[in-house]
């Protein structure tokens, strides 16, 4: 029967149901968690028999860059990543490859082998929405998502100086509509545009050039304007002066500003059984932490500055980060901070990518190394991992690896050992940079994340974090039948065998999504359908309309005619819209 | 292929010396070796990807098993029996394996490909990307070899009889590293990029090479003994490359520094009056590639 599916006798880890290591069965019917199944439907049923492993929610991916312009820009400027890690075409997969930057069906591939069944692409330039939708429906697999980058847009920096937020809301709200996007993404707020002019911004009061706005106040505004839509995501936050020493005050400060604006997600959709509430409550994600925590003044007296920001973290309850681990090797730097780019570009020479969107945003790409040798490099390792241990509640952090920044998400395996086993660190240590250790604070810690913890990490926070917690990351009656099998016994778990670890963690003994096994040991088995969620964002009429009015006026600058912006629902594999902001 | 070379090697007047010691051979005798002979059956129509044939490969192995190695023709696999006959047993292991291809394969690629002993003798011209990746070991090229020869090797003989296409010894499209160890003896001519990216080892070259050798070089020892057209040492920022004819168009980031007599890197010595210039400077103002150019073939310099 399709998408029916029992997995018997496994450890069972489901924290948004306060679940911890409980033996129990999960039942998948229709591709939905049920209570149980009867005699007749279990006789039809396929059973995975789980005893001694690993049961978790299907991986949630919150911040990864898979699909879009600057991802394919990777890949095209990157031959060189392309012709020593390929896939051969089964009678049931495309062929692929791609190491950093793997072409899209190899993405899906990988990450259904690693367990994970939803990812959210974390930076969509309005323009190339329509690119980005085609790479996600052409990526097997995955339900997936992404971002809007908003930070740096022409109207919304002119309606938020003017303070006309009616007109910005409806303006977000349109956009989302428009871009079958998700959430709202910011990248060096007010910076980027300044890179227009070859130029940056490095304090959080500095107005930028022509639209004289501030990182302070497109933050104020841009989260505000969240919570007064009710988006399902906080404003996911890039923030100033990303990889420069002592870029940690500003990210602090930053992260200040969005404290005291009230979180309100109103989401018409149907809510999964989950036994903790599973609202978000944090009205700001700041991605990758570790790229915004160095302390010191230049490269040569660069450290940790993760500290001083885990401890403004575990004394507020506003804000989750996503760590941005660097777990060592080849690397594809990308993001719509061009200037950080073109930063990374002087310091290293290597070959260099980079555009303006028009109207909308900017993007750089670069390819890069990190390896165990390099000071800064070994330092970058102990930060993103201090970003998951010196956090005390797992709620507030996500494990990322910022892929393809950090390293590629193919890495996982790596970061999810090293949090879960100080052996592991230590044996990094030993090969790596002393940096890593005097510089960080590292190798002080002995705490150990559980696999309890990890669930959290990797499914349901994510999944709270970005509000798909209504069907993903929970295994509650109503939630999505995704699940991972993992062949970790976690009775006779022993985290100084960390080699055990990385290789349940590399290949999921059992990937399953809606209920069909997708992927065992690794292989793929099956390919059933995938989905894309974006927010339908509800407001008046009236405003719209006025908005629309504006946005038509300055659409002559684009290159394109109005009619041709907007992505049609085509160009979605089953377009799933989220009712957003609507009145009752 | 290589017809189109340029310059042909005999034009060539350098009058330098080279004292070079011998290569570190497979370090068995042609006599103790399992020797398989290859054949070639038939005209090759599509290009054959040919990576199996390798000592490594090939080693323990009976004639009938080594032609039933897959080889890759456009999108299907073929025995290897397809194209070639194959005559005698393989040795024990790689480094007592002897593989020759008696007849011209022109059209096979990737001859060699990352092989770590033994020795392949090919008694005709080779197709691209013969000996790329290669370890150690040795391989003979009686004809020609096509492009990409010896692309990121990293230890072992190269010996090209005949000339070499462009790219010998080069980096992947796009990859910073080329060749990292080893040594390629080119006895003819060879064409653009020659040492593309390198990082170690050395090239040797008796003729000439048209643009471009030595670009991005990092390391070891790039000798021409005859004449280079352009954009020798482009962006180099280590490394040594000797030219010993003269250098039709020279690069603009280089700046002289001395008259010196000999050249020395490893166990190769150069004799000669050489003008020694320093670079690339074009781009970096750090760079340490050296370039010596003999002195009376470039008066101009």
């Amino acid at each position: 029967m399709a998408g029916t599916i029992a997995i018997k006798n496994g450890y069972v880890f489901d924290p948004l149901n306060e679940i911890n290591g409980e033996t129990m069965d999960v039942f998948i019917k229709d591709g939905k968690v049920v209570r149980e199944l009867s005699a007749a439907e279990l006789k039809d049923a396929k059973v995975i028999d789980a005893s001694g492993m690993t049961v978790m929610p299907g991986g949630v991916d919150s911040h990864s860059h898979i699909a879009g312009a600057k991802v394919n820009a990777g890949r095209s400027m990157r031959p060189e990543d392309h012709y020593k890690s390929n896939l051969q075409k089964t009678s049931l997969t495309h062929s692929g490859s791609g190491y950093t930057v793997p072409s899209v069906y190899k993405q899906g591939y990988d990450y259904a082998a690693m367990g994970y069944t939803t990812v959210f692409e974390a930076a969509i330039p309005p323009l190339e929405a329509r690119h980005t939708h085609e790479e996600m429906r052409a990526t097997p697999l995955l339900d997936m998502g992404g971002y809007l980058v908003l930070g740096n847009n022409f109207f919304l920096m002119r309606y938020l100086r003017n303070g006309d937020i009616e007109k910005a809301a409806a303006y977000v709200a349109w956009m989302m509509k428009t871009h079958k996007t998700y959430g709202i993404k910011c990248v060096n707020p007010a910076g980027v545009e300044n890179w227009g002019w070859g130029k940056n911004i490095s304090s959080l009061d500095e107005a930028n050039i022509h639209f004289e706005i501030t990182p302070r106040e497109t933050i104020k505004g841009l989260s505000e304007l969240n919570e007064r839509l009710g988006m399902p995501a906080p404003i996911n936050l890039h923030a100033n002066n990303l990889g420069h020493p002592g870029c940690y005050a500003i990210t602090k400060d930053s992260l200040k500003i969005p404290d005291g604006v009230k979180t309100s997600q109103n989401m018409d959709v149907n809510w999964a059984e989950t036994k903790i509430n599973p609202l978000r409550d944090r009205s700001v994600y700041l991605a990758h932490l570790m790229f915004n925590s160095f302390a010191g003044t230049t490269w040569a007296d660069c450290e940790s500055g993760v500290k001083d920001i885990a401890d403004y973290i575990n004394n507020k309850d506003h804000v989750v980060i996503d760590s941005g681990c660097t777990p060592f090797g080849e690397a594809t730097v990308m993001t719509g901070d061009g200037p950080a780019i073109h930063d990374l570009y002087t310091l290293t020479g290597n070959k260099w990518s980079n555009t303006d969107v028009e109207m909308e945003c900017g993007s750089g790409v670069l390819p890069f190394t990190y390896s165990m040798s390099n000071p800064v490099h070994s330092l970058q390792w102990a930060m993103g991992l201090e970003c998951l241990l010196l956090i005390n509640d797992p709620w507030k952090t996500i494990m990322t690896t910022d892929s393809p920044n950090g390293g590629p998400f193919t890495k996982y395996p790596e970061v999810m050992t090293w949090i879960m086993s100080e052996a592991f660190r230590k044996q990094t240590f030993s090969e790596c940079h002393k940096w890593a250790n005097d510089r960080s604070d590292l190798g002080g810690i002995n705490r150990e994340l559980s696999l309890y913890d990890l669930a959290i990490l990797t499914r349901a926070n994510p999944a709270k974090t970005i509000g798909v917690s209504h069907r993903k990351g929970s295994l509650g009656l109503g939630a999505d039948g995704d699940v991972t099998v993992y062949n970790i016994n976690p009775q006779q778990l022993d985290t100084n065998n960390y080699e055990a670890l990385l290789q349940a963690f590399r290949k999921a003994e059992y990937t399953v999504k809606g209920g069909e096994i997708v992927a065992v040991k690794g292989d793929i088995v099956s390919v059933p359908e995938k989905r894309t969620y974006y927010s339908e964002v509800h407001v008046e009429d009236e405003r719209e309309k006025e908005m629309l009015a504006d946005v038509k006026e300055w659409f002559r600058y684009y290159t394109l005619g109005f009619a041709n912006y907007p992505t049609p629902e085509k160009y979605l594999k089953n377009p799933t819209p989220i009712q957003i902001n609507v009145v009752r | 292929m290589t017809e189109g070379v340029l310059i042909n090697k005999n034009e060539s007047d350098s009058k330098l010396e080279a004292v070079i010691k011998p290569a570190s051979s497979a370090g068995k005798s042609v006599e103790e070796m399992g020797e398989v002979l290859l054949i070639p059956k038939k005209a090759i129509d599509i290009k054959l990807e040919a990576d199996v044939i390798t000592p490594d490969a090939f080693a323990g192995k009976s004639a009938e098993e080594i032609g039933n190695l897959a080889i890759w023709q456009g999108p299907k696999t073929y025995p290897l029996s397809e194209f070639f006959e194959v005559i005698g047993n393989a040795g024990s292991s790689a480094a007592e394996t002897l593989i020759r291809i008696k007849g011209d394969v022109m059209r096979v690629k990737r001859i060699g490909e990352g092989m770590s002993a033994g020795k392949i003798e090919i008694e005709g011209s080779a197709g691209m990307h013969v000996g790329t990746g290669m370890k150690g070991g040795e391989i003979v090229v009686y004809g020609d070899a096509d492009s990409w020869a010896g692309m990121e090797m990293t230890g072992g003989l190269l010996n090209i009889k005949g000339n070499a296409g462009d790219h010998v010894g080069c980096a992947y499209r796009g990859k910073w590293h080329g060749m990292k160890g080893g040594r390629i003896v080119i006895e003819g001519s060879a064409r653009h990029q020659l040492g593309g990216g390198m990082d170690g080892g050395e090239i040797l070259v008796e003729g000439n090479v048209e643009s471009f050798c030595g670009i991005r070089q990092n390391g070891g020892l790039i000798f021409v003994k005859g004449n280079a057209l352009r954009g020798v040492g482009a962006e180099m920022a280590g490394g040594i490359i000797v030219i010993g004819g003269k250098i039709e168009r020279f690069s603009p980031g280089f700046e002289f520094v001395s008259m010196e007599n000999s050249v020395t890197s490893g166990e190769v010595e150069l004799i000669g009056e050489f003008k020694k210039f320093t670079g690339d400077y074009a781009i970096s103002k750090r760079a340490k590639g050296a370039l010596y150019v003999v002195a009376d073939a470039n008066p101009e310099l």
